[in-house]
C-alpha cells in the first residue's frame, strides 16, 4: 500500500516535472547568491564574499584560459610534437608560489577586519538567551522578565508529515514560520547569549549575517544592530544536525521600532506576569 | 647467483606454474598483492553503489518539498550511512586496492612487504562493513547523527551506537595496517637503483598519505572509544554537567578529520600526476615541486582542523590562526595545478578515457578548491557553514575529484591489470555522462547553500525546489552512468583485445616493462639500471 502510494507519488512527480516549475509563483531559479542582508556586519560579509568570489573567477578565467588554449593547441592529432626539454623552470616556479601569497594577503586583510568589528561585544543594548531544544527555541529576555517558547507553526507542522496530502506551496512561509517569533528592535545593538538544553543546535538568520552553536553547558555570544528602517520578519533555521526534527525548527525574528519593542516587551511582561499569577489557581482547576 | 637464475626461470613459466591455491582458497588465504589489491577493487566497488544507492534515496526524497518516501530520522541515517560507506568503504579501500596492485609493480618489488599482515587488513573490512550495515535492521535503526558523530547527539543513539563505533574501530585498525604495509613496502623493498626521487608520483603520494593514515587514525579510534565510555561507563569526556565538552570531541575528530581529508585526495593527486605526462607525451613538469607540494599539504593538513568548526564560538586569535593557515593550503595546491597546466603545454595531447576523467579532475577539483578558499574566509564561513554551499565543496572534491582520480587510475591500468585493452567508446560514453550529469548534481548546491538551504534536512522551504529538483536529477543520471563502469570492466576481461607491455604509446614507469597482464610473481628479479632508464618518470 505504502509502496503503491510511493510509486504512484514517484510517477505523478515524473510526470509533472515539466509543468513543475511554471505552475508555481514563487520561482526560485532566481536564488542564486548570497543576500546583502539588514546589518552593518552581513553587508561587510557579503562585500568579503563577493570581492573573494570574483578573484576565484579572476584565477579560474586564467588557469582555465591556460588549460583550454593548451588543450586545443597541442593535440597530437593536429601534429603536436611534444617539448620533453620542458621540465623545470625554477622562475617561473617562483612566480607562482609567490603570486598567490599576495593574492591571499588581498583576502586576509580585509577578513580579519571584519572578524574584529563582528567579535566586538561591547556596548550592547539589549540582552536575550536563546536556548536550542529538540526542537525548537525559547528565548528569554534577561532583564525583562519576558520568556516564551518558538516552535514551528501548526500549518507547516501538518504539512511536513510523513505523505500529509498537504502541498507545502500552499502553506505561507512552509517550514520557515513559527507561533511565537522573536522579537527584537531595530537600530539597537542586541546581543544573544545562545546555548543548548540537550543536543547542539545552531542559530541562523541569513539575513543578519552570522550563526553561532548552540552548546549545552556553554553559552555563546553574538550580537547584531538591524538598519532602523528594515523592520519586519526575517527567517532562518536551526543548522546543526539535532536529530529527528532538526529540519523542523525554524527561526522567526520580528524586527521592531524602538518604540513599537518597548510596548511590545511591556505588554508581554505584564501577560507574562499574569499568567503566572494565576498558573497556582489555575492547574488544581484544570486538574 | 644460482637462485635469481632459478628466478628466471620461475618467471618465464609464471602462468602455468605460479603455485597459486586455486578456488576459494585463493581469495580467503590471498597474500599476493595482485590478488589482495583486485578483492580491494571489488570490494570498494561493491561500497561505492551501495552508498550510491543511498545518496540516490536522498536526493528521492529532496527532489521535491513536504516529505513524501522517509521519516527524518531514517533521512538522517541514510546520510550517515553514505558518508562512512562512501568514505570508509569505497574511498579508502580503492586506494589502498591501487596501492597493492601498482606500488611492487612500480618500485620493482615482488610484493607487498608484508603479505599474510595484507590479506588480514583486507579481510577485517567485510566485516566492519556487515557490521555497519547491519545497523539497518536493529531496533532505533542506523546512526542517524552524521558521520561526523558529534556528542551529545550521537549519544542518543540505540543499539546501532555501539555497533558504529566497534565498526569504527575494525576500518581504522585495517587502515593502519595497510599504511604500515604501504610504508614498509616503499622503504625496503625499492629495487636497486629506484631512489626515493625517482620514484613515480603515485607512490610518492601514497608513502605521504600511508604517514597521515598512521597518524590519525588512532586520534579517531580514541575519539570515539570516548564517545562509548561516555555512554555505556559513565565517563564525561564531552558532557559540560561532569566537566566535559561536548566541543572537546569536535576537535578531536577534526584533528583526524582534516587529515582524513587529504588521505582521501592526496592518492589521486598522485594518480593524475601519473596520467597527464602520459597523454601529453612530456614528463611531469617540477617532479621535485609535485613532491614537496605533498608534502606541504600533509603538514599543513594538521594545522587547520579548526575551520571546520567556525561557529563553534572559538577567540579571535584562534580563529585568525586557522583561517591564515587554511589559505595557506592554496598555495601548494596551486603549485599542482599549475604543474599539470605546464605539463600539458607544448605537449601532444590525446584524449583516452584516463587523460579525460584526469582533465576533468583538474577543473573541477579547482572549482572545489576556489570554494574552499572562500570557506577559510571566516566571516563569510559564518554565512556558508553546515549549508549546501559546503556540500556542493566537498563533493566537488570528492566525486569529481578523488572518484574521477580512482576512475582515471583504473582506466589507466585495467589493460595492464587484464591484458586487454577495454571498449574506449563506452569508457567516453561514461566519461562524458559523468562529466556532464556531476555538474548538474553539485554545481546546483552552490546556490542553495548561498540562498540559505541548510544541509541534512530531509525537507525543505519551497523556494529551493527548482535547483532541488535539478540536482536530483542529476544525481540520478550520474548514478545510472555509473552502471556504465562495471558492465565496461567486465566486457573488458571477457572480451577485450590482448595488448602487449604498455599499453599507453606515452606511458612510463616500470608496470609498463612487464607483460600485461603482469605474472602472478612480478620483478621476482630487479629490474636492471637499463630498464630503469628506459622506464623512467622523469
Amino acid at each position: 500500500m505504502m509502496i503503491r502510494y510511493a510509486y504512484s507519488k514517484l510517477a505523478a512527480a515524473a510526470a509533472l516535472l515539466p509543468l513543475a516549475a511554471p505552475v508555481r509563483a514563487d520561482s526560485g531559479w532566481g536564488l542564486l547568491n548570497m543576500t546583502p542582508g539588514v546589518t552593518d556586519i552581513s553587508r561587510k560579509i557579503y562585500a568579503l564574499h563577493m570581492e573573494v568570489f570574483w578573484i576565484c573567477v579572476g584565477i579560474g578565467v586564467v588557469v582555465f584560459g591556460w588549460m583550454i588554449w593548451s588543450l586545443i593547441a597541442f593535440r597530437k592529432s593536429k601534429g603536436a610534437v611534444a617539448d620533453t626539454s620542458l621540465v623545470h623552470n625554477t622562475k617561473i616556479e617562483i612566480l607562482w608560489t609567490a603570486i598567490p601569497v599576495f593574492i591571499l594577503i588581498a583576502m586576509a586583510v580585509p577578513a580579519a577586519r571584519t572578524l574584529v568589528d563582528i567579535e566586538d561585544t561591547r556596548n550592547t543594548e539589549l540582552t536575550i538567551k536563546v536556548t536550542g531544544f529538540q526542537w525548537g527555541w525559547n528565548y528569554d529576555y534577561l532583564d525583562d522578565g519576558v520568556n516564551y517558547f518558538s516552535r514551528l507553526d501548526r500549518a507547516s507542522d501538518a504539512a511536513r508529515q510523513l505523505l500529509s496530502g498537504i502541498d507545502p506551496t500552499t502553506v505561507p512561509n512552509y517550514l520557515l514560520s513559527v507561533d511565537h517569533p522573536l522579537v527584537v528592535p531595530a537600530g539597537v545593538k542586541v546581543r544573544l547569549l545562545i546555548t543548548g538544553a540537550d543536543v547542539i543546535h545552531s542559530w541562523w538568520v541569513p539575513a543578519f549575517g552570522l550563526k553561532k552553536d548552540a552548546i549545552p553547558g556553554f553559552i555563546n555570544e553574538l550580537w547584531f544592530r538591524v538598519d532602523p528602517d528594515k523592520t519586519g520578519l526575517y527567517r532562518g533555521q536551526c543548522v546543526e544536525l539535532c536529530g529527528r526534527d532538526h529540519g523542523f525548527m525554524p527561526i522567526v525574528v520580528d524586527v521592531r521600532s524602538k518604540a513599537d519593542f518597548s510596548a511590545w516587551l511591556k505588554a508581554t511582561a505584564a501577560e507574562q506576569k499574569q499568567a503566572a499569577a494565576n498558573a497556582p489557581a489555575a492547574t488544581p482547576a484544570a486538574g | 647467483m644460482a637462485y635469481a637464475q632459478v628466478a628466471v626461470a620461475h618467471d618465464d613459466h609464471s602462468s602455468h606454474d605460479d603455485h597459486k591455491p586455486h578456488g576459494w582458497r585463493r581469495w580467503v588465504y590471498a597474500t599476493n598483492h595482485k590478488d589482495i589489491g583486485t578483492m580491494y577493487l571489488v570490494f570498494a566497488g561493491i561500497m561505492f553503489f551501495l552508498g550510491g544507492s543511498l545518496a540516490m534515496l536522498i536526493r528521492l526524497e529532496l527532489f521535491r518539498p513536504g516529505l513524501q518516501f522517509f521519516d527524518p530520522l531514517f533521512f538522517n541515517s541514510l546520510t550517515t550511512m553514505h558518508a562512512l560507506i562512501m568514505i570508509f568503504g569505497a574511498i579508502m579501500p580503492a586506494w589502498t586496492g591501487l596501492a597493492n596492485w601498482q606500488i611492487p609493480l612500480q618500485v620493482g618489488a615482488p610484493d607487498m612487504a608484508l603479505p599474510r599482515l595484507n590479506n588480514f587488513s583486507f579481510w577485517i573490512l567485510p566485516f566492519a562493513f556487515l557490521l555497519l550495515l547491519s545497523t539497518f535492521f536493529v531496533p532505533g535503526g542506523a546512526p542517524a547523527g552524521g558521520w561526523t558523530m558529534y556528542p551529545p547527539l550521537m549519544l542518543q543513539g540505540g543499539a546501532s551506537f555501539p555497533m558504529t563505533i566497534f565498526a569504527i574501530h575494525l576500518m581504522g585498525a585495517s587502515s593502519i595496517l595497510g599504511a604500515m604495509n604501504v610504508i614498509v613496502t616503499i622503504l625496503n623493498l625499492r629495487a636497486p637503483g629506484m631512489t626515493l626521487l625517482r620514484m613515480p608520483l603515485f607512490v610518492w603520494s601514497w608513502l605521504i598519505t600511508a604517514y597521515l593514515l598512521i597518524a590519525v587514525m588512532p586520534v579517531l579510534a580514541g575519539a570515539v572509544t570516548m564517545l562509548l565510555t561516555d555512554h555505556f561507563f559513565g565517563t564525561t569526556f564531552f558532557t559540560a554537567a561532569g566537566g566535559g565538552d561536548p566541543v572537546m570531541f569536535q576537535h578531536i575528530f577534526w584533528f583526524f578529520g582534516h587529515p582524513e581529508v587529504y588521505i582521501l585526495i592526496l592518492p589521486a593527486f598522485g594518480i593524475i600526476s601519473e596520467i597527464i605526462p602520459t597523454f601529453a607525451r612530456k614528463p611531469i613538469f617540477g617532479y621535485e615541486a609535485m613532491v614537496y607540494a605533498i608534502a606541504s599539504i600533509a603538514f599543513l593538513s594538521f594545522i587547520v582542523w579548526a575551520h571546520h568548526m567556525f561557529t563553534v564560538g572559538m577567540p579571535l586569535a584562534g580563529e585568525l590562526f586557522f583561517m591564515l593557515t587554511t589559505m595557506l593550503i592554496a598555495i601548494p595546491t596551486g603549485v599542482k595545478v599549475f604543474n599539470w597546466c605546464a605539463t600539458i603545454w607544448k605537449g601532444s595531447l590525446t584524449f583516452e578515457p584516463p587523460m579525460l576523467f584526469a582533465l576533468a579532475f583538474v577543473f573541477l577539483f579547482t572549482i572545489g578548491g576556489f570554494s574552499g578558499v572562500m570557506l577559510a574566509i571566516v566571516p563569510a564561513d559564518f554565512q556558508y557553514q553546515d549549508t549546501y554551499f559546503v556540500v556542493a565543496h566537498f563533493h566537488y572534491v570528492l566525486v569529481p575529484g578523488t572518484i574521477f582520480g580512482i576512475m582515471a587510475g583504473v582506466y589507466y591500468w585495467l589493460p595492464k591489470w587484464t591484458g586487454h585493452m577495454y571498449d574506449q567508446t563506452l569508457g567516453k560514453w561514461h566519461f562524458w555522462l559523468s562529466a556532464i550529469f556531476v555538474n548538474v548534481l553539485f554545481f546546483p548546491q552552490h546556490f542553495l547553500g548561498l540562498a540559505g538551504m541548510p544541509r541534512r534536512i530531509p525537507d525543505y522551504a519551497v523556494q529551493f525546489t527548482d535547483w532541488n529538483m535539478v540536482s536530483s536529477i542529476g544525481g540520478f543520471g550520474f548514478g545510472l552512468s555509473q552502471l556504465l563502469f562495471p558492465y565496461l570492466i567486465w566486457k573488458c576481461i571477457k572480451h577485450g583485445v590482448p595488448i602487449g607491455n604498455r599499453a599507453w604509446e606515452g606511458a612510463h614507469g616500470l608496470e609498463w616493462e612487464l607483460p600485461s597482464p603482469p605474472p602472478f610473481h612480478s620483478w621476482e628479479t630487479p629490474p636492471t639500471e637499463a630498464v630503469l632508464a628506459r622506464a623512467a618518470v622523469h
